[in-house]
Formats: structure tokens, sequence, C-alpha cells
């Protein structure tokens, strides 16, 4: 199984990555998936513009993912982090993880986003809804003690 | 016989606040004979002006990357073809 990882501007459709990555595999008795989408923040954003590392997101993601297919029996992994400006209610990130059954495949999936969010290159930026240009959002020591869980 | 090898140009490149402060995305510079480490590269980069000495001012905040890999500040620089300075990542 080679974990699929995707960076891109375009948006993505939940549903047609579920079908594409269970497609033909009668084995799989589990589909996780996690979308992450924009917030407004309580009307206070217009946008957050999302800044990566080309070439450094896709190894890093795909170093992580790895490292998730080694620890559980998967049958297919998916991950899609977008860039460039993304509008509150809009997607920025999925990951999809398929097992046979549901532990693997929820422990996966979990575990993918919780390195993706503090080893993968991304960086946010807030635009705000008076159209000014606000600050870098600042990495939470939340999402550092979340991907420890897994060490 | 105590001969420095200059060490050949290195591709820097920065990423948000960091190349903000910087004032540049990327640049080729020849680090000083003898530049070993991430730590060291930083201790140059800082003489080299205030908006890198701003971009460094807390430097166990800012991150780095040796050719696409994640760093420590006392990994060796050996090699390198690239090297990344950017703030913690706020993916996802």
């Amino acid at each position: 199984m080679t974990p699929v990882v995707r960076i891109q501007r375009e948006d993505f459709d939940l549903g047609a990555e579920v079908a594409a990555l269970a497609r033909g595999d009668a084995d799989i008795g589990a589909v996780v998936s996690f979308t992450g989408l924009c917030r407004d923040e309580s009307c206070r954003l217009a946008a957050l513009e999302l800044e990566h590392y080309p070439g450094m997101a896709e190894a890093e993601i795909a170093r992580v993912a790895a490292e998730a297919a080694a620890r559980w029996p998967l049958s297919g992994l998916l991950a899609i982090h977008r860039f460039g400006l993304i509008r509150p209610g809009e997607q920025i990130v999925l990951v999809i993880a398929a097992s046979s059954h549901r532990r693997e495949a929820f422990e996966a999936a979990d575990f993918l986003m919780d390195y993706l969010k503090t080893r993968a290159p991304f960086w946010k930026r807030e635009h705000l809804a008076d159209g000014s240009i606000g600050g870098w959002v600042e990495a939470k020591a939340d999402d550092d003690r979340a991907a420890e869980r897994w060490s | 016989m105590n001969q420095h090898v200059a060490a050949p140009p290195l591709k820097l490149v920065y990423f948000a606040w960091v190349r903000e402060r910087v004032g540049l995305a990327d640049e080729i510079v020849s680090p000083p004979p003898g530049t070993a480490t991430i730590a060291e590269l930083v201790r140059w980069l800082k003489t080299r002006g205030e908006g890198y000495e701003l971009a460094f001012e807390n430097e166990a905040i800012v991150r780095a990357a040796i050719d696409h890999t994640h760093a420590k500040p006392a990994a060796s620089i050996a090699g390198a073809r690239e090297i990344a300075f950017f703030p913690p990542m706020t993916g996802g």
C-alpha cells in the first residue's frame, strides 16, 4: 500500500477520494476521514492564506504517512493539503485511512493529522474581514502535546 | 597543515515571518570556512544585518530543515544543498 499525498491549490471532493481509495478492494471494512475547514473566528476573518515549502511539504507528509502505514495494517491512506487563499467554510486538509477494521483506521487518521500539524511545512496568515492583512497564526502547544501522545 | 577548504555555495530559503524579517525568499550564500552546524550558520547569519538579527532574535523558535528534512541546531550542514528557516508550523 503506497500512501497518496497531494499538495494543491484546488479544492477536493471527499466522496470522490473515498470512492477512489476503496475501489476494487473488498477487504476494506472501515474508512475513516478527517476534513479540516477554515473558520471565520466569529466573523473576524475574510480568509486564511496558507504558505508552504514546495518539495518539503510533499516529502514530510509522505514520511509521516509511511510511518502510519508501518504502524497500522492499512489498505489505503491519503492526505491532501491545500495552499493559497482559503475562505471561511472552505476545506483545507483531508486525511483518509482505510483498513479491515475500524480501530486501525481511526488511529491512523488521528496520528496522521497530529503529525501533519506539527511537522508539515505550512504556515497560516490571517486576512481580516476589514480587508487588512493580519498576523501569522501562532503554533499551539496543544498540537505538540497531541503529537507527543504517539511517541 | 591547517588548511580550510572553502565551503561550496549554499542555497538558503525562508518562509512566513522569517522570510518577511530577512527580506528575502531565498539566497545563495558562502558561509565562512568552519561553519559546521545549523546553530553556527545562524550565528553567522545574525551578523549580516538587522533583518537577520530580528528573524533569529529568538533562536529557539526558528526551525530549520536540511534538504527538505527537519534538522536540529546541532545538525551538521556538511554536504547540504538547501537549508530552510521557518517559524513553527501551523498547517492542518
